[in-house]
């Protein structure tokens, strides 16, 4: 009788994990082959124009843009609530201070060149999260959040009442990345599943301007790309082990030699850098920036992203961050019905699925120690 | 000596924890704070492992005045504590525990450290068992195992334990106890901190009987054991 149950809960536990295990088992080969196909079917997303993914009342390249820049933001806002477990409630003051970077430093007074501007406002955004992080992150848990809520709103602030920067009105004319123009893609039109080319639809490769968005689609998805890249190898290296130490037991994990005060101000200030990035990009699509852009609403949003999809998971963030700023494009005829659709989103999911919706997974190399674990097992049973 | 403690005054606000306290832990000892709950014995500890700051008073490690320095970088000198109940990280797996506690180290990859954790899964079997379990899963017991284990895994010259019998069962005490014994005898120094006096008075070379943040009584373990007035305050209800 035992026996049975073991050797049903051993199925169902298998048929749980089948997908990532089937995806984790695949030959390199073939990993690569998938993800080079899944990012140039990202690129082309635009141009497909995918009959049920579309947005039929706004334009769906921006609608991408849009989306990819707060992926962008949720992946730098989930190294510091989901790695290394600091609450940090005005994300958004960073994203601030990238926009004001640029749009500062490429508009009439300054009149830098775009590719210029963006590292400096990039980094005056890292510079922004150590200032930010130095002196506050002595304090834990909810004083912190308290804390970064402050911050966000002074950043927002400062940028109203500042003439220098605008003030209330904001800063027109901020620069565009160069374009060159290389050659013409043209879209495709959909009728009821049959796609044809337009020809009199195109988006020049790469030619950045108010009318055509994709081309800072294509832009800002590469910056995702390179992102992901460098999450992906931090993680995974002592740094990410000491994040996690930070996030499960600060004291214990002071009491093992992390600084743990370090590793919580680097968190902060990668943190700022990407939001700081999304930020920057955002300011040279948009072309003027004002202060209502930079709203408190936005952290919340950050947050909702980050802890719908799933904090501390990577892919979990991305999913997040899609559905919170893809949903109300999409079904924009539902406009006004929005908050209170996402108010009762986020009670349900509070109750059923607090996790987020993909949690983390363990670390690969767990897993790889239990599957070991795993085949011992197995062994000694087959010799019983 | 390893560790001298001298003149500690520590204080949570206005309200002091610890008074003048003054005590030494000669290398390759085991020397234990004992007495009840609000005493000051954790705080003590804290402070030798540095995650609390003093108000006057001196910290000396190996010769060095360690008292300003932060917790992780007395890590690196030889100083390691298992924290008093579930100071393990839940989240990772017992093993991954195990290598937290190796932090510091840089011979990660080397046979030594192979060798250390060999040593702690043979003083811990149970740990041995649970290796790719994650820590949050244990029993109580194991739990403390594993932070005893995980805070040898930095190899350190002092282990300090903080109440490594708290809400363990009578028979696993006694295992525990064993255990801590062993640790001493294969050359780690301990400086442990108990409520169940009998036990670490039994263990200790010398011991330490503290009362709202003093210390009122030292001595070695037998002598305290065997002293009438402790007796009566700490072991009477003892089984």
């Amino acid at each position: 009788m035992s026996d049975t149950t073991t050797e049903q809960t051993g199925a169902s536990h298998a048929s749980r994990r089948s997908f990532r295990e089937r995806v984790a088992g695949l030959p390199k080969p073939v990993k690569i082959v998938a993800w080079v196909l899944l990012a140039v079917l990202l690129y082309l997303l635009p141009i497909i124009n995918p009959p049920i993914l579309t947005t039929p009342d706004i334009d769906f390249g921006g609608v991408l843009l849009t989306v990819t820049l707060y992926v962008l933001v949720a992946l730098g806002l989930n190294i510091v609530v989901g790695y290394a477990g600091l609450l940090d409630l005005g994300y958004v003051g960073f994203y601030a201070v990238g926009a004001y970077g640029v749009a500062v430093l490429t508009s009439q007074q300054a009149s830098w060149p775009f590719l210029l501007a963006l590292p400096v406002a990039v980094l005056a955004a890292l510079v922004s999260g150590v200032i930010l992080g130095a002196p506050t992150l002595r304090v834990r848990g909810d004083y912190l959040a308290i804390v970064t809520l402050g911050f966000g709103e002074i950043i927002r602030l400062i940028a109203v009442n500042s003439e220098s920067l605008g003030a209330a009105s904001g800063i027109p004319g901020v620069g565009t990345p160069p374009s060159i123009e290389l050659f013409d893609v043209p879209k495709l039109v959909w009728d009821g599943g049959v796609a044809s080319v337009n020809v009199d639809d195109t988006s020049t490769f790469l030619l950045f301007s108010v009318v055509d968005l994709i081309p800072y689609y294509w832009l800002t998805l590469t910056v995702v790309f390179l992102v992901i890249w460098a999450d992906i190898r931090i993680k995974a290296s002592r740094v990410g082990r000491a994040w996690e130490a930070c996030r499960e037991d600060e004291d214990a994990a002071e009491l093992m030699g992390v600084p743990t005060f370090k590793f919580k101000l680097l968190a902060f200030a990668m943190g700022a850098f990407i939001g700081g990035l999304s930020g920057a990009l955002y300011a040279g699509k948009q072309g003027f920036i004002s202060p209502n852009s930079f709203l408190l609403l936005f952290s919340i949003l950050f947050i909702a992203a980050v802890v719908v999809g799933g904090q501390g998971n990577r892919w979990g963030v991305i999913v997040g961050a899609v559905l919170v700023a893809y949903l109300p494009e999409r079904f924009r005829e539902f406009t006004e019905w929005r908050v209170l659709v996402f108010g009762i989103a986020l009670m349900l999911l509070a109750s059923f699925r607090p996790q987020g919706l993909l949690p983390p997974r363990r670390t690969v190399r767990a897993r790889k120690l239990e599957e070991r674990l795993g085949a011992l097992q197995e062994g000694g049973d087959r010799r019983a | 000596m390893l560790l001298t403690v001298e003149g500690l005054c520590v204080n949570y606000g206005r309200i002091e924890a610890l008074r003048d306290i003054s005590f030494e832990v000669p290398e390759g000892s085991v020397v234990t704070l004992v007495g009840a709950n609000g005493a000051g014995k954790t705080t003590t500890l804290k402070t030798v492992s540095g995650l609390r700051g003093v108000r006057a008073g001196k910290v000396v490690f190996a010769g060095e005045d360690i008292t300003h320095l932060p917790a992780h970088r007395r890590v690196e000198r030889g100083v390691s504590q298992a924290p008093e109940g579930r100071g393990i990280f839940p989240g990772m797996t017992v093993r991954e525990n195990l290598e937290m506690g190796a932090y510091v180290r840089k011979d990660r990859k080397t046979a030594a450290y192979r060798e250390d954790t060999e040593r702690v899964l043979t003083l811990f079997p149970r740990l041995q068992e649970r290796i790719g379990q994650s820590a949050g899963t244990l029993s109580g017991g194991e739990q403390q195992m594993l932070a005893i284990g995980r805070g040898l895994m930095a190899r350190p010259r002092l282990l300090l334990l903080d109440e490594p019998s708290m809400g363990l069962a009578p028979k696993l005490i006694q295992q525990i106890f064993s255990i801590v014994t062993e640790i001493n005898q294969q050359g780690t120094t301990v400086l442990l901190v108990e409520q169940n006096a009998a036990q670490a008075l039994k263990r200790a070379d010398h011991a330490h009987i503290m009362e709202t943040g003093e210390i009122v009584r030292s001595g070695t373990g037998a002598e305290l054991a065997g002293d009438d007035a402790v007796k009566a305050a700490y072991l009477g209800g003892d089984i």
